[in-house]
């Protein structure tokens, strides 16, 4: 059994210790947010944060979530609502297919957390190994700057 | 359209709430005296019912045959059935790509569902409304004509009301459409020529289920399958014992070279699969060209040879000089960021349901009937939403590899997912090409005849009914034999789509070799023949205003006839500035300009890049474009889908490249086929020229082709030196500038 935090909800799950954390959220846990996109950490779309920082939850092992906080895209709702960065995506309309971006979301949080007013190069750099295949780059950037202005 | 599913969809409009019309229809607008003239899909799908259903709950139920690929569809028809029908957006719930319950709008694919589905769906949202209006007139015994709308509401003389939900209270809209209802006028469209928040897009950004990938129905279960080594290899042997033992694990199926999985826990499939994988024996062979011999290949390759355009040369003086070039682009992946999934059931009642991200459910449906021998009838396709896929991607191999599964295991629900590697290296490709211009010129530089030649393999091989377009059913114990893809002809064209200039000159020919052998496995993807055919194009002309000595804007508009065509290339020039660049050493400017499929979306880009000398990385420093989709819609959709294209594009143009040796791909994954990133894309500007009252042109593919010439243009403006194969790598560039 591997118990955290997920959302901040207590969760314990049972599931072999080698099992990567992306298929118990998925699976055992029902998440969404969190997608499988390559299993070799080389994508992003499976990005979730644990104790804040991002992680590639395809090759993170469940364990190294154990007594920790796991927050995926559902955590980032305010209520029933779209929390703040969620409602800049939508506003500036960030995605075509928007696979990519429950990663893209998870890992603007993490640089938005420790860099509250970032710089449009800071904010390139930050998701440079987030993959988006539409193109929709530009406007995920307009969606984090406008996140951050709107605090 | 979909026959065999009339009861079904009776039953399944009845699950839906929704109550029928009461009243009798006027025979007037029932009754046509010669076969009307229906707008868009409505031709081939009359039936008002057949679109559209006024639910009681106050909802109203859009059914298309157009599904959501990331493009907006969705919220664009939901725009102009609520501007049409008269009632908020809100109220407007779709249903899309479902074979036993939409009409039959074919393949989402070619920019064609804008063409294609929105006017279908403006035309019957007004017949509906009008339907609407005569059952109040009778019910509030008023005249048509003096009656108002509003969301649903129609208002009368002296305040009576009577709204759209309590009238549909008897029969449905089983009746066709007359095609005679007049549209609203622009001035009245609450919506229409708006951007309005995607329909898709706050559940994507919430993580509210939206996705296949999130469907997750009682009693599902994983698949996965192992593909051989190579694409000609045939399974020798495999000994399943031991991973029929392993934990979990339900089923092995093995089917001639077909091998898969089927365990109760993903994590469990994954390591039945990877044993599977250890397991299996393989016969392979070397027959591939390699990337770096497929031009040579292409040449030499058996082909079909036409001429798909002559207009000898009327007018124009002595030739003075004859200009010779050959353009190179290699195979490109769809590279979905979701690999692609699937989720089949073979139910208890005989009949399989798949769930898919396919573009063409109503010929994936029964290519996956022939395939496992069953009545078309008992094979259902749902569409659902799946990573974008920008062409024919492995979405339907996905649904046929499910559904070989399924039928193994019946009763449970099993969920097919591809890894990344087994998409990287299965879907079918971007067909590499070679293209050869040759331009006679007078002494002005003015061409006189323009000469191409295009060498390609096919662009379509789409299910369309049949099994052997469906990967793993060539590899079965009584394997499907590939058909033989045919190019399709005009307006469309495939390999030699855009492949005729649309500047006018003296004398023209084009020349199309088609190549029926695929070294590589090959489909439609975004743009087909069109991203290299335009290129080419607008490379050449490019070359040939520097041989001129004029300047390439001007040169373009001395050949270019049609208004809307000039407009966008001046349009993208005013919006990037062209007259006041300034030339700085290593920088440069260019321009391209193309009308999809030369009758639709109509495009314009000019890019500036800096181009590093040392190690020859290209940097794009800003895109400008002008669009023209004819009636615009949603502003904001038709600057996405620019934006996108461009971008994607440029990732295509400067880093993208299948790579395969005498065996094998050996592009596995990103690292081995890379595509631009944050930090390479450049800010894009999109300039939109609304056509109000002209027909909607669609745009997804518009920008691709321009982009790929004004950066092949930019770079010659800034190096001297000509580019003509892509992808532009640093390699490449370092390469062809210390030459």
């Amino acid at each position: 059994m591997v118990d955290f935090s997920l959302n901040g909800k207590a969760v314990s799950v049972d599931a072999p210790d080698d099992t990567f954390l992306l298929y118990v959220l998925v699976n055992d846990l029902r998440i969404n947010g969190a997608k499988y996109g390559c299993g070799r950490a080389q994508c992003g779309a499976c990005t979730v944060l644990i104790d804040g920082e991002p992680v590639r939850s395809c090759l993170t092992a469940t364990s190294a979530a154990a007594g920790r906080s796991v927050t995926t895209l559902e955590g980032l709702r305010d209520g029933e609502k779209p929390g703040r960065l969620q409602q800049a995506f939508i506003d500036e309309q960030a995605a075509q297919c928007g696979y990519c971006s429950s990663g893209m979301i998870l890992q603007a949080q993490a640089l938005l957390d420790r860099n509250p007013t970032p710089s449009d190069g800071e904010v390139r750099a930050a998701l440079d190994a987030n993959l988006c295949r539409c193109g929709s780059h530009n406007r995920i950037v307009r969606a984090v700057l406008r996140a951050a202005r709107e605090v | 359209m979909n026959k065999p599913f009339t009861l079904d969809r009776r039953r399944l409009l009845q699950g839906l709430g929704s109550l029928t019309l009461s009243f009798a229809v006027p025979l007037d607008l029932a009754v046509a005296q010669t076969p009307p003239k229906l707008p868009g899909d409505l031709k081939t799908s009359p039936m008002l019912s057949a679109w559209l259903k006024i639910n009681a709950d106050g909802t109203v139920t859009l059914m298309i045959g157009k599904v959501e690929l990331g493009q907006g569809i969705l919220t664009a028809v939901t725009q102009i059935c609520a501007d049409e029908l008269d009632v908020d957006l809100g109220r407007v719930k779709i249903i899309s790509g479902d074979t036993a319950v939409v009409p039959d709008e074919g393949t989402t694919a070619g920019s064609q569902s804008m063409p294609g589905c929105a006017p279908a769906v403006q035309q019957a949202s007004a017949e509906v409304r009008q339907i609407l209006l005569g059952l109040a007139a009778a019910k509030l015994g008023q005249p048509v004509e003096s009656l108002k709308v509003s969301d649903g509401t129609i208002t009368g003389q002296g305040g009576s009301q009577a709204t759209y939900w309590e009238l549909v209270t008897g029969k449905e809209l089983e009746r066709e459409a007359t095609g005679k209802t007049p549209l609203k006028p622009a001035s009245e469209h609450r919506y229409i020529g708006k951007s309005v928040t995607r329909v898709d897009i706050p559940a994507k950004m919430t993580g509210e289920a939206i996705f296949l990938q999130e469907y997750r129905p009682e009693g599902m279960v994983h698949g996965r399958i192992v593909r051989p080594p190579t694409y000609s290899a045939r399974l020798a042997d495999a000994k399943t014992d031991q991973v029929e033992s392993m934990p979990g694990v339900l089923k092995v199926v093995r089917n001639g070279s077909f091998l898969g999985v089927i365990a109760e826990r993903e994590d469990q499939a994954l390591a039945a699969a990877a044993e599977l994988e250890n397991a299996a024996k393989w016969e392979v062979d070397n027959l591939l060209p390699g990337h770096e011999g497929i031009y040579d290949w292409l040449l030499k390759a058996k082909s079909e040879d036409k001429e798909i355009h002559k207009k000898a040369r009327s007018g124009g003086g002595e030739t003075a000089k004859v200009i010779e070039a050959t353009y190179q682009r290699p195979y490109h992946m769809h590279a979905s960021i979701g690999p692609s999934a699937a989720i089949a059931t073979m139910g208890n009642d005989g009949t399989l349901t798949i769930q898919t991200h396919s573009q063409s459910v109503f010929e994936t449906a029964p290519a996956i009937a022939k395939m496992l021998s069953m009545d078309p009838a008992k094979v259902r396709c749902q569409h659902m939403q799946g990573s974008g896929c920008y062409g024919h991607n492995m979405a339907d191999d996905a649904a046929a590899d499910a559904a070989l599964l399924a039928v193994a295991l019946p009763g449970r629900p099993v969920r097919l997912l591809y890894t990344r590697d087994q998409e990287h290296k299965w879907e079918p490709y971007g067909s590499a090409m070679v293209i050869k211009t040759k331009a006679a010129v007078d002494d002005k530089g003015n061409v006189l005849d323009w000469d191409l030649e295009v060498w390609s393999t096919p662009h379509g091989t789409r299910p369309g009914g049949e099994p052997g377009n469906l990967l793993s059913a060539r590899y079965l114990e009584k394997p499907f034999k590939q058909p033989v893809p045919r190019n399709g002809g005009p307006p469309n064209y495939a390999a030699d789509r855009n492949a005729i200039a649309l500047y006018d000159f003296p004398g023209q020919r084009v020349l199309l070799h088609y190549i029926t052998e695929m070294p590589l496995r090959v489909s439609s993807t975004r743009g087909l023949g069109a991203y290299a055919n335009v290129f080419a194009i607008e490379s050449f002309i490019d070359e040939l205003a520097r041989s001129a000595g004029a300047d390439p804007l001007e040169y373009r508009l001395r050949f270019l006839k049609d208004k809307r065509a000039r407009d966008v290339l001046v349009k993208a020039a005013e919006t990037f500035g062209w007259d006041k660049f300034e030339k700085k050493e290593n920088r440069g400017r260019g321009i391209a300009f193309a009308q999809y499929k030369n009758y639709a979306g109509l495009c314009a880009v000019a890019m500036e890049v800096d181009v590093n000398r040392r190690n020859g990385r290209v940097r794009v420093v800003r895109v400008a474009t002008a669009a023209d989709s004819g009636h615009v819609v949603s502003p904001d959709g038709i600057s996405n889908q620019i934006e996108g294209g461009v971008i994607q594009s440029l990732s295509w143009s400067l880093k993208e490249e299948v790579k395969f040796d005498n065996s094998r791909v050996l592009s596995e994954d990103w690292a081995s086929y890379p595509i631009l990133t944050f930090s390479e894309v450049p800010p894009v500007e999109v300039s939109i020229i609304d056509r109000p009252g002209e027909p909607y042109l669609g745009t997804g593919e518009a920008s691709q082709g321009p982009t790929s010439a004004a950066l092949a243009n930019a770079v010659f403006d800034a190096t001297g030196v000509r580019f003509r194969r892509l992808p532009f790598t640093p390699e490449r560039v370092k390469a062809g500038l210390t030459v």
